[in-house]
């Protein structure tokens, strides 16, 4: 693995061009990250800021700052730019676009013009469901309930779910694309079990998304023929059956909630050892995890719908399926804290990141199992348990493990440090912050709060106070990157291909990387991770 | 129960105390794994820190025994913490002859109820202390649902279809009662109370107000205006199913199937009598979709319970 890196003759992909036009059409799959990137920051930071409004409006009982309208909107703006345009794409698109080709010791992904497609297709998506909000705004939630969606809502929801309809193909081209790639792209000694656990995670989140999203498709096109025509699919007014969108919904965005995950594990599966030091612990179980986890998490999607209406045989059997895919995960967590054992630990800014994911998703986790136990998520669904949960999982897992991924591999894409006690301080800040905010929710769902609430009994408020004071201290966590990395683009230190002495192939190379990814295809001859902790340095073998 | 702070909602139901127990286990038992992963990451954080002279040799990369351990573990413990939240689940579905019903309809956004004799309320639920309660639901627009945190009990409200849940109140007072589900502008607005009296005081409140003549009264006169009685009455020409004692039964139905004639099955019946079709008949049933409302619907499934049968359980 050790293709000797020198200074590059043609330059690296960032000076391939500095015209608008050159980003812009670019095939360049390094390039397209970036453009991934930009317009995903910007929808994260504009989904932020309804979270922040929402904040706010529930700090006092009554809904004295904006209007039982205005909160509805802004809670559909929340959740569905932060679902379909932050969270699905985050990881896979940006860091796994950069990323993917270069951990296999490929040039590019199999089709770089699909590549840069699927970018036009999230950003068209985008600006439909931008335009959505501008005129005027969608109050249904971001799961579209019907007949609420069809039949009662006089908002844009057109407009929103066309947005969302586009923002799919996106989806199902990047995941086509990655497929392929790993399946005949992968330099001559890289065999599955050598591949990094980030490239297996993103290989099941492609299988999931090739899989899912057609189903969330059709299911907005029905839900779009009877708001417009009047069919009866889901309206029983017109003979329909309101449950039906909710089975077709969430056989999506169950398996959705694991394109958000599997590859924020991944990013941890290379953060924690390269810290540590130390050969991830349990490499094939991991790779069978992420498998598990891909396969199980296909026939959940009933668990939200215990109360629903559904038979009660059916939720039980979603509801042991809830515990078995649960299996896998709590192994992901036991092979991470096993990977510290008899490690070389450094606490830099991106393993600061990754073990605050390992902590959160764990909280997050382990409520998804009270969630799962049926008696209590009669009581719990609904409820702010429920906010408390996915945003551990989503949030606390996710977005920190995003943040660590940008933190790790931004010297590989920019060729710059950033301040490095800054970035420690925003993850923890981001840490404390967000349990503040979150934590709180946990105990006002078990005492009863409602979600999608704009007033609420008094008794909730000293909770929610809290936990508003944490958003504005998340906020400012989440903002801090910003500011530092944007800085170190310009003062940054020059990182040098390998700053982090990482064993991954995507380090044998310059930073930032030439424009094909290698000077010369590189052999592999051993596994991913191969850390020597007695040294601190590469295993010798 | 209002104002003031509280960290645990009052447990006033018999689920509720059943649920508070299963919480506790789980969270002693998720409690303790959050504190066990918690524990070894900031052991070996401080313990292999890089500076630390810990010994690293002979690190392992992988533990068949420890891998298989934790695995099987964990499934077992899962596998009996669905067993017994499943059970408790299954005891709010469970139908309980001896209850009484009470009947929902949610509308954007109110809850409007009704008593078996007929008194009706309007976001506010009154229930006998230590009596089991039946609530049979429906909505007239969108989904809905009925969430009292203090009985730990959520059913959605479903617009197309009867949705029920019974529970027994154990503690006098009042609570809350919310929309859980979505339901568009006043979603938040959609609360009321559940007030849960003493046996004698209710028997007292139930009789006050507004003395209409009673559902099952009503219902009899609506299943003759509406002309059920015409093919259902024994002394009829037609060849119709005699619904006395309707609910409750079992019915045998064309396609092999059989069921238990309850509310839902009523209801469809009505307004889809092309789905259950009672072996021995001929599907002639015209459909009374888009004719009969769903509260005089109720009223007309309240007049067949008046009519005896199997889950016969209220006096009118
Ligand atoms: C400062 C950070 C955040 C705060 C304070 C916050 C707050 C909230 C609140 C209060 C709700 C519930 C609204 C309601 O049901 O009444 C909510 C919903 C949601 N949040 Fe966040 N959030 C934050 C960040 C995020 C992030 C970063 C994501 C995803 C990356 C996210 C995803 C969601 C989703 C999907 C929903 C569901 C929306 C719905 O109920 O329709 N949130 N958030
Ligand atoms: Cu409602």
């Amino acid at each position: 693995m050790h293709a000797r890196v020198t200074e590059q003759a043609g330059g690296d992909y960032l000076s391939d061009g500095y015209s608008l036009r050159s980003w812009l059409t670019t095939r360049d799959h390094k390039r397209i990250a970036w453009l991934y990137l930009v317009s995903i920051t910007a929808f994260f930071f504009v989904g932020g800021a309804a979270a922040t409004l929402i904040r706010i409006e529930l700090a006092t009982p009554q809904g004295d700052l904006v209007s039982s309208d205005t909160y509805n909107r802004l809670f559909t703006a929340h959740g569905v730019i932060m679902v379909w345009l932050f969270l699905i794409p985050s990881i896979p698109s940006a860091l796994g676009n950069f990323l993917m080709p270069m951990m296999i010791g490929a040039r590019d992904l199999a089709f770089p013009r699909l590549n840069l497609a699927s970018w036009y297709f999230y950003l068209c998506g985008g600006i439909f469901t931008l335009a959505a909000l501008i005129a005027g705004g969608v109050d249904t939630g971001w799961t579209f309930y019907t007949p609420f969606s069809t039949m009662f809502s006089n908002s844009h929801v057109i407009l929103a779910i066309t947005g969302v309809f586009i923002v799919g193909f996106s989806s199902i081209l990047t995941g086509l694309n990655f497929i392929v790639t790993v399946h005949t792209m992968r330099a001559p000694g890289m065999t599955w079990f050598r591949l990094p656990l980030f490239v297996w995670a993103n290989y099941a989140t492609s299988v999931i998304l090739v899989l899912a999203t057609p189903v969330l498709a059709m299911t907005l096109l029905l839900l779009a023929a009877e708001r417009l025509l009047h069919v009866g699919i889901f309206d029983p007014a017109l003979g329909g059956d309101p449950l039906l969108f909710q089975h077709l919904f969430w056989f999506y965005s169950h398996p959705a909630v694991y394109i958000m995950v599997l590859p924020a594990m991944g990013v941890a599966s290379e953060i924690i050892p390269c810290f540590a030091r130390k050969h991830v612990f349990g490499y094939r179980f991991m790779a069978y995890a992420i498998l598990g986890i891909a396969t199980i998490g296909f026939l959940v999607w009933g668990h939200h719908m215990f109360v629903s209406g559904q038979s009660v045989y059916a939720s039980m059997v979603f509801s042991i399926l809830s515990f078995l895919v649960a299996i896998p995960s709590a192994i992901k967590v036991f092979n991470w804290t096993a990977t510290l054992y008899k490690g070389r630990i450094t606490f830099s800014a991106p393993m600061l990141y990754a073990l605050g994911f390992v902590g959160l998703f764990t909280i997050g986790g382990l409520t998804g199992l009270v969630l799962a136990s049926l008696a209590l998520d009669v009581h719990l669904t609904d409820t702010y348990f429920v906010i408390a949960h996915f945003h551990y999982i989503m949030v606390g897992g996710s977005v920190m493990a995003y943040f660590g991924g940008l933190h790790f591999w931004w010297p590989k894409m920019t060729g710059r440090m950033y301040p490095e006690m800054w970035g420690r301080a925003a993850a923890v800040l981001i840490f404390f912050g967000f349990n503040l905010t979150f934590f709180p929710q946990y105990l006002l769902g078990y005492g009863g709060m409602p979600r999608r609430y704009h007033s609420y009994p008094p008794e909730f408020q000293v909770l929610n106070i809290l936990s508003s004071a944490g958003a504005a201290i998340l906020a400012a966590g989440y903002l801090l990157p910003l500011g530092y990395l944007l800085w170190s683009l310009f003062y940054g230190k020059r990182a040098g291909p390998n700053p982090w002495h990482a064993t991954g192939l995507e380090w044998q190379t310059a930073s930032p990387p030439p424009r094909r990814n290698f000077e010369a295809t590189p052999t592999v001859t051993r596994e991913a991770y191969m850390y020597d902790p007695v040294t601190g340095r590469e295993s010798p073998q | 129960m209002n104002g003031g702070f509280y960290l645990l909602p009052p447990s006033a139901s018999d689920a509720a105390a059943r649920y508070d127990i299963l919480m506790l286990a789980e969270f002693l038992l998720t409690g303790f794994v959050a504190l066990a992963v918690a524990f070894l990451i900031v052991y070996f954080s401080v313990r292999y820190r890089r500076d630390s002279g810990a010994d690293r040799s002979a690190a392992p990369v992988r533990g068949r025994r420890l891998e298989i351990a934790w695995t099987v573990i964990p499934l077992l413990l899962f596998l009996c913490a669905f067993a017994w939240a499943a059970y408790d689940y299954a005891q709010l579905h469970r139908e309980r002859p001896d209850a009484t019903p009470v009947f929902v309809v949610a509308k954007q956004w109110m809850w409007k109820l009704e008593h078996t004799n007929g008194r009706r309320e309007i976001d506010e639920l009154h229930l006998p202390l230590g009596q089991p309660v039946r609530l049979v639901m429906t909505s007239q627009d969108v989904i809905h649902s009925f969430y009292v945190p203090a009985f730990r009990i959520k059913q959605d409200v479903v617009p197309g279809r009867y949705t029920t849940i019974s529970f027994t109140p154990t503690e006098a007072g009042e609570f809350h009662l919310f929309c859980a589900e979505y339901c568009g502008t006043e979603h938040a607005a959609m609360r009321g109370r559940v007030v849960v009296m003493r046996p004698d005081q209710f028997a007292a409140w139930l009789q006050q107000g507004n003395a209409s003549e009673g559902m099952a009264a009503r219902g009899f006169e609506l299943y003759r205006r509406y002309g059920c009685s015409g093919c259902h009455e024994a002394q009829s020409s037609v060849h119709a199913p005699d619904l006395h004692g309707l609910l409750g039964r079992t019915v045998h139905l064309q396609d092999g199937r059989t069921l238990v004639a309850d509310e839902a099955y009523v209801r469809d019946s009505v307004l889809l009598p092309k789905k259950d079709v009672v072996a021995g008949y001929e599907p002639i049933m015209p459909s009374f979709a888009g004719q009969i409302g769903e509260e005089d619907l109720l009223a007309i499934i309240e007049y067949l319970r008046s009519t005896g049968g199997g889950d016969a359980r209220t006096g009118h």
